[in-house]
């Protein structure tokens, strides 16, 4: 499953990087300490927050996430949004919170 | 044949601007050396949690990659407060972070934990008011 299909699916919003959707998303981590995100979430994971400063890319850069979802309606900093264009992380949007849209997407990549 | 690869990046206290992008210049070097996924990944977290305890807690210091045929050497130094008791600090869960590094979703008391477990070796000293010495080490195997 790519990022285009999960963001067709669940009506995300996409907040940059419109073209690196294709990415396959493997997998998802779910959480806010980025020590706990850096050092156990996987490469290929779309990684759902609700931090929305720039410091996220790094971690998500570092990790090699499909991507980022910003849960709860948060909208990205805008130096975020500069920081994830030039290291090609896609951010992407939902209003839903971070329970419901974790759960949407394990559902769809899960195929259950 | 015996290569050796040295980079030396200086790294800002209290600059969160900047965070986490001398790990990325630094897992750059390391992929472009290809570098096996399992040890990118390992040095990925130390180098990461080092440059954030820099930015956190020091005024400034630098980490210093040397990458051999057999290991991945990062050797971080700090110009900063020290630690007054390495033992607690290197418990998992142990942070002195303040409400603003804690709010950003650092300072979890994970740091320090989470760079000796990704390392084959690990030395830390430190002298309070003077600053904090960390060798890290990370072995290739057979990733040559």
């Amino acid at each position: 499953m790519n990022l285009a299909s999960l963001v067709r699916e669940l009506n995300l919003g996409v907040r940059c990087c419109h073209d690196k959707l294709d990415r396959e998303v493997e997998g998802g981590y779910v959480g806010d300490l980025l020590s706990d995100i850096i050092a156990n979430s996987k490469k290929g994971d779309l990684w759902i927050t609700r931090q929305s400063h720039q410091n996220i890319v790094a971690v998500a850069s570092l990790r090699e996430h499909a991507g980022i979802v910003l849960a709860l309606g948060r909208e990205p900093d805008e130096d975020t949004l500069e920081k994830a264009t030039r290291e090609s992380v896609p951010i992407l949007v939902t209003d839903l919170p971070g329970f419901e849209i974790a759960g949407k997407i394990y559902e769809i990549i899960t195929g259950q | 044949m015996n290569t050796t690869y040295k980079k030396s990046l200086a790294v800002e206290g209290g600059n969160f601007d900047n965070a986490g992008m001398a790990s990325i210049e630094i897992k750059k070097i390391l992929k472009d050396l290809n570098i096996h996924d399992d040890i990118l990944r390992k040095t990925a977290i130390a180098v990461y949690e080092s440059e954030l305890n820099i930015i956190s807690y020091a005024r400034n210091g630098r980490i210093n990659l040397i990458v051999d045929d057999n290991e991945i050497s990062i050797d971080v130094q700090d110009e900063g407060p020290g630690i007054e008791d390495i033992e607690l600090a290197m418990q998992p869960g142990y942070s002195t972070a303040t409400e603003h590094i804690r709010q950003m979703g650092f300072g979890a008391g994970m740091g320090l934990y989470n760079i000796k477990s990704c390392s084959d070796r690990f030395e830390i000293s430190s002298t309070v008011n003077v600053g904090t010495h960390l060798k890290i080490i990370i072995n290739r195997g057979n990733n040559l």
